[in-house]
This record gives structure tokens, C-alpha cells and sequence, in this order.
């Protein structure tokens, strides 16, 4: 098998509130390879943001080793976690995150502002991808002047536009209706076809169908990592049509 | 992967700085109104600047171009009529009043007072000018062909009287500016003649008006010697001239009573070798007009001390003006940093967001701080021009002089920048140093 391209060893994470200790993580040890799209769920509380924000280098751990793409960032100081994040990683969020003063093409390009891509290049690679989300008719508009659904395609193309090493989502579904968090899934289904790598912590049931892994944390520990649903009956009829993989184009 | 930081050289690349500034720019355009007031105080401070500078400027500039014109090298000696003098007072009962310098002065003074070169004695009365129908009360000077080189005082047209013109008793005479204006007001005035007391003098030159001894106390006798052009008319003949046809004794009409003055100078400029010299010169020749005149009836004016204290005032103002713009600059800083900090808070979701995508602590500050310079720049040249607007105004309606230094509309927006960085920093800082985690989550 390839090089893992997350690993944990025995990662743990304490917050400390005056004398009171809460031990969120309490060693999780785990390995993600290229092209996994692994889903992390639990009950509240369980630990799973806190998890991400490792996983995202937002936050550090309060021990244990993790290794993104080979290289150890859990003793990175802060400007080295910030290059990790703007090189590796792509972030979705569930209420977006879009800065609203910024265009479309902007927000897509934010990441690549910050990696010192050439504007003239990051244009093109955000053009590219606004198309590959259905927006290439919504460049300069602001956010606030678009739907959940397309809010979060922009939030996508966005998470893309650095070309990561994976993407990490925090309930990217959850503010959308069946209907655009369809739309959303399926374009997920495509990236993860496309070969990216993908860790989403959800609730949704229709992600879980889909995705190649789930991971379930309980109280701070990894509680049962399993094949996801397409896996696990792979005869049954998860098979999806290549249309129903394009986004669908906005009409509004 | 991580050991090379490629954000060095892309901080400083004017591409990144440009595309930031534009980030910025847009930032403050979503708040029009926010960023307008916020930027006021900082337009005011320095406008008030540039404006008290140009004022200030113009003021000591018109104050220290009179004085200039005095003379650095001279001492100025006026006969003044003592306050005393409207009764007989002790030897002197005819209803002449004798006051003032006299020859015997002035031979004192050139043999006793070292390093003095020549001393230019004038008498001066008032009389009325008369041009055909046209008449004009004005002063009329008897002075030495020296006199212009003396008063700094140039010639406009024509020439000034020569030696011959002086041992020959010419009725010759140089006009002033406003003179020649107000009695010529259509006509070239060299070669026309000027009648006083049924005596014609003909006009050989025009001379520009007097630098005003603004800075003395009162006015010498012979009236009001008002500011720009309602400068006393002058018409200067040669002395010997002046001698002849009006002798040593004045007369005129003063309230219904008729009243006579004896003056045998009424101003003497001495000019001092050295121009270091000046001061001890004049102590000197005060001293000896002290002794010579108990009845303190005349005033010694020394230009140079004149303008030292002009350029003293100057100072005081400078720092009264630095002062003032300091505290309003001051009081603009703190607004924009009081509008950074709500900022910061208001917009710390967006901070995580930035920070998730990759920014460093160093690109927040950065774009923080773009943001204040760039609201303090723009209230910096936006106070330029209002601080410009203002003396021209002044100028135009109020007829005062102002004078703009380069340096000064440079200065003050130099200024609001580093002010804008000033204030802007810890504001910047905060933001950069908020937990990427805790930002995100922030509502
Ligand atoms: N900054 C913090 N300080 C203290 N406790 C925290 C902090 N962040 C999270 N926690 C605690 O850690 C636990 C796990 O939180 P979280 O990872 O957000 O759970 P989940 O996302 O699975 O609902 C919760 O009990 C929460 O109160
Ligand atoms: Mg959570």
C-alpha cells in the first residue's frame, strides 16, 4: 500500500480550565491513505472537531505524533502550520466561511493569494474550478447574493484551488437542503473519483452510503473504523450514474 | 517541505503589496460612511496643520520682508513729538515746538561711535500733493541721493535725483508706488509735474512703497501708514530742495488751532560697517541721544533686532503649531485605532477564515495594517487638500498672505501615515495573535 498520507500515533488532546482537566482525545492512533474518503462520526462532544483541527493544523496536539504527508507537523510553530494549511489542506466548513467582502473568483483564489501564487495564474486555476463547480456565471458576485448550495460550491472550488493533500470538512451538509446537499455529495462522489483524499466528519446518513471509510470516535477514543457503506455491500446498488455526478448547473 | 518560507520575498514584492492594498481598499469602501469618519479626524489635524503653517508662514515672511527691507546694517533714528510738548515747557514759550534730532546729533555720532560709515539725515513734512485738479495729502521726504541704496528701496521706473540735481536745488521728485497710482492712475507719471504749495516738481521716478516698521510700537508722525494699498503717498525730493522752499519750521492747522513744529530731522538712517556691529552701535547711540535728549523726542529702531525677534516669535509659534498638530494627530490615531479594534472584533470569523486558508500571523498583520495606513493616508491627503484650500481662500477674500512650503503639505501627510501605523499596529497585532480555532468559531 502507498505512504499513508495522514498519520496519528497516539494523539491526544487536554484542555485545561482552571483545575479542571478534559482529556477530548485520549490517544488516537490512525492512518489515512491517498484517495480514502473517510467519514468521522460520533455523538456531541465526542471530540471530532477537535479532531479536525488537528488534522487541519489549526491547532496543535497536546501529544502524539502526526504526520501529514510524510512530515511531522505536531512541533511546527506557527507560520510553518500556516504554510502546512495553505499547501496541503483545503478546508469546508458548515456555514460556509466565506469572506463576504470578496467576489466569488476572490474567495476562490484566497488560498493561492496566500501560497504566492502569481495573480494571472491563480485566476485561471480559480476560473477553472468556479467552472468545474457550475458557477462560472456567478464570478463576481458576493456571497450574501447566492443560494446555501452555491455558497457551498464556492466553498469547494475553493478548498480545491490549492491542489491539497486532503480536504477536511466539518458538517459540510448540514446547513443545506436534501435537495443542493445532493448536489453537494455528488460532487464530492466526483472529487473522490478524481482520485483526492477526503476527511468529512458528518451526520449525514447519505454521505455515510457513500463514502470508502467510517471512522467513529467515542469519548475521545477511535471507537470502530469500518469500510464505508459502498464497501461494505458492494453488490448492492450504490452504483451511480455519470450524470448524476455532474453538478447540476444552477438555474437561478 | 516547510524548511524554505517563500513569504519572505512575496511580503515585499510590489505585486503582493498592491493586490493587499486593493484587498484593503475594498474592505474600507464596504464601510463608505465607517471609514469617512473614522479618517476625519485625521483629515482635520492635517488640514489645521497645513493651514496654521501656510498662515504662519505668510505672517513672519511679510513681517521679516519689511523688517529686511529696513536693513540689516542700519540703525533708524525718528524725531518724535514728546507728549509733553502742548504747553511751553521750560526755556521754550513761542508757540513753536522744537523737538527732535539735530545736526549736532549727528556730528556726535559720526565722531564718537566707531565702525558707523554715513549717516542720511531726511526731513520729512506733510503737505498736499497736486496734480491739475487732483490732490492727495502725502508726505514729502528731503533726502540724499543715497537714500534708496539706504531703505533698500528699489526703483520702479525712471531714476532717482543725482548729485547734480542735489547742489543744483532741482525741483525734481521720486513718487511712490501708491502715489503714482492714485495721482496718475492713467498715465505714465515721469516726466509730469506735481504742484505743492505753487512750486512744480517734476517726476522723474517711481519708487516702491516703504517696508512697513510693523513691528514698532506706534506710528511715526505724519499718519497712518496702513497696511498693502493704502500706503501713505510719498514724494521724495533732494534735501536742499526741501530746505529752500519750506525752511526748518512747520506749520500747520490742527483742530481750528494753527500750530507750528521745529524739526531739523525727522529721520536719520545710520549705516554700521559690520553687520555684527548693528547692536552695539545702536546701544551706543542711544546712550549718547539719551544724554543729548532728556525729553526721550525720539525713537531708535534697530531692524536687525527687529528680526531676530521675528524669527523668536516664529520659533514660539513653530512649536505652539508642532504642538497643536502633535495632539490632533494624536487625537486621530487614537479614533483609528479605537475603529481598528472594533473592526478586529467585528470581523474576527473572517481572521480564522483567513488564518484556515493558509494566511500567517504576519499576513494579517499586514493587511490590518494596510488598512489603517491606507485610512490615514487617504484622511492625510484629503487633509492636504482642504490644509491647501484654506490659505488660498484666506488669501483670496481676506487680502492676508500665506506661503506654502513644499515641505509642509510633504510633512504633514508623512506624518498621518506613521500615524496611521502607529495606531495601527496594536490593533494589527491582535488580530494576528487570536487562536485560529477560537476565531472560526466566533458567531
Ligand atoms: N477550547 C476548548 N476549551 C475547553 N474545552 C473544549 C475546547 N474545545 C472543545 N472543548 C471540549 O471538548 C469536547 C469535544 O468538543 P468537540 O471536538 O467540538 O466535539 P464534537 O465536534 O464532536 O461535537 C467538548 O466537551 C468541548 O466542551
Ligand atoms: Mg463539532
Amino acid at each position: 500500500m502507498a505512504e499513508p498520507i495522514i498519520e496519528l500515533r497516539d494523539i491526544r488532546k487536554t484542555y485545561r480550565m482552571g483545575d479542571m482537566e478534559s482529556h477530548v482525545l485520549q490517544g488516537i492512533s490512525l492512518s489515512i491513505h491517498p484517495g480514502e474518503y473517510v467519514c468521522m462520526m460520533g455523538p456531541s462532544g465526542c471530540g471530532k472537531s477537535t479532531m479536525l483541527n488537528v488534522l487541519g493544523c489549526l491547532d496543535q496536539p497536546t501529544s502524539g505524533q502526526y504526520f501529514l504527508g510524510g512530515l511531522d507537523v505536531s512541533k511546527l510553530n506557527d507560520d510553518d502550520l500556516s504554510q502546512a494549511r495553505c499547501r496541503n489542506l483545503g478546508f469546508i466548513f458548515q456555514s460556509y466561511n466565506l469572506i463576504q467582502q470578496l467576489s466569488v473568483i476572490e474567495n476562490i483564489q484566497l488560498p493561492l493569494y496566500y501560497k504566492g501564487v502569481p495573480e494571472s495564474e491563480s485566476r485561471a486555476i480559480a476560473e477553472n474550478l468556479a467552472e468545474q463547480v457550475g458557477l462560472s456565471h456567478r464570478l463576481y458576485h458576493k456571497p450574501n447574493e447566492l443560494s446555501g448550495g452555491q455558497q457551498q460550491r464556492v466553498a469547494i472550488a475553493r478548498a480545491l484551488s490549492n491542489d491539497p493533500l486532503v480536504i477536511l470538512a466539518d458538517e459540510a451538509t448540514g446547513n443545506l437542503d436534501s435537495k443542493s446537499g445532493n448536489e453537494i455529495l455528488n460532487i464530492f462522489d466526483e472529487l473522490n473519483r478524481a482520485g483526492k483524499t477526503m476527511v468529512f466528519v458528518t451526520h449525514d446518513e447519505r454521505m455515510v452510503q457513500r463514502c470508502s471509510r467510517v471512522i467513529r470516535l467515542q469519548d475521545g477514543l477511535l471507537d470502530r473504523d469500518e469500510p464505508g457503506a459502498r464497501f461494505a455491500a458492494a453488490s448492492s446498488s450504490v452504483a451511480i450514474t455519470d450524470d448524476s455526478l455532474l453538478p447540476t448547473q444552477d438555474v437561478c | 517541505m516547510f524548511a524554505k518560507n517563500p513569504y519572505l520575498h512575496l511580503l515585499i514584492s510590489p505585486q503582493h503589496l498592491w493586490r493587499s492594498m486593493s484587498l484593503g481598499a475594498k474592505s474600507l469602501w464596504l464601510h463608505k460612511l465607517r471609514s469617512l469618519l473614522t479618517a476625519l479626524g485625521v483629515v482635520f489635524g492635517v488640514a489645521s496643520v497645513v493651514a496654521m503653517l501656510a498662515i504662519g508662514e505668510g505672517a513672519s515672511h511679510e513681517a521679516q520682508e519689511q523688517i529686511r527691507k529696513l536693513g540689516s546694517q542700519n540703525i533708524i533714528l525718528e524725531s518724535v513729538k514728546p507728549t509733553d510738548s502742548s504747553g511751553p515747557v521750560g526755556q521754550s514759550r513761542s508757540f513753536v515746538i522744537e523737538y527732535g534730532l539735530n545736526s549736532k546729533d549727528i556730528k556726535q555720532i559720526l565722531q564718537t561711535i566707531p565702525g558707523i560709515s554715513i549717516v542720511v539725515p531726511s526731513r520729512i513734512i506733510s503737505e498736499v500733493l497736486w496734480v491739475e485738479e487732483k490732490n492727495l495729502e502725502g508726505s514729502i521726504i528731503g533726502a540724499l541721493t543715497i537714500y534708496p541704496q539706504m531703505r533698500n528701496r528699489t526703483l520702479i521706473a525712471g531714476r532717482f535725483f543725482n548729485d547734480l540735481e542735489q547742489d543744483n536745488r532741482s525741483p525734481v521728485c521720486v513718487i511712490n508706488q501708491s502715489a503714482a497710482s492714485r495721482l496718475f492712475p492713467l498715465s505714465t507719471p515721469t516726466g509730469k509735474t506735481i504742484r505743492v504749495r505753487g512750486t512744480y516738481y517734476r517726476v522723474i521716478g517711481v519708487i516702491e512703497d516703504e517696508g512697513q516698521r510693523a513691528t514698532t510700537e506706534s506710528v511715526s508722525q505724519g499718519g497712518g501708514k496702513s497696511g498693502g494699498s493704502g500706503s501713505l503717498a510719498q514724494m521724495i525730493i533732494p534735501f536742499a530742495t526741501l530746505m529752500d522752499n519750506f525752511g526748518d519750521t512747520f506749520f500747520r492747522f490742527r483742530s481750528g488751532s494753527f500750530d507750528a513744529e521745529k524739526v531739523e530731522f525727522h529721520e536719520a538712517i545710520i549705516r554700521v560697517g559690520k553687520v555684527e556691529d548693528v547692536v552695539s552701535r545702536a546701544e551706543a547711540v542711544k546712550h549718547l541721544l539719551g544724554r543729548n535728549h532728556p525729553r526721550e523726542d525720539y525713537r531708535v529702531t534697530v531692524p536687525i533686532e527687529l528680526l531676530r525677534q521675528a524669527e523668536r516669535t516664529k520659533r514660539i509659534f513653530s512649536i505652539v503649531l508642532g504642538s497643536i498638530a502633535a495632539i490632533s494627530l494624536l487625537v486621530g490615531g487614537i479614533g483609528i485605532m479605537n475603529i481598528m479594534l472594533a473592526s478586529v472584533t467585528e470581523r474576527t470569523r473572517e481572521i480564522g477564515i483567513r488564518r484556515a486558508l493558509g494566511a500567517k500571523q504576519s499576513d494579517i498583520v499586514l493587511q490590518f495594517l494596510i488598512e489603517t495606513v491606507l485610512l490615514a493616508g487617504a484622511g492625510g491627503v484629503l487633509g492636504v487638500i482642504m490644509g491647501l484650500g484654506i490659505p488660498l481662500a484666506i488669501s483670496h477674500f481676506a487680502g492676508v498672505t500665506t506661503v506654502i512650503k513644499a515641505w509642509a503639505p510633504a510633512l504633514a501627510f508623512s506624518v498621518s501615515v506613521f500615524t496611521g501605523i502607529a495606531f495601527g499596529i496594536y490593533p494589527a497585532m491582535r488580530a494576528a495573535k487570536m487562536n485560529p480555532v477560537e476565531a472560526l468559531r466566533h458567531e
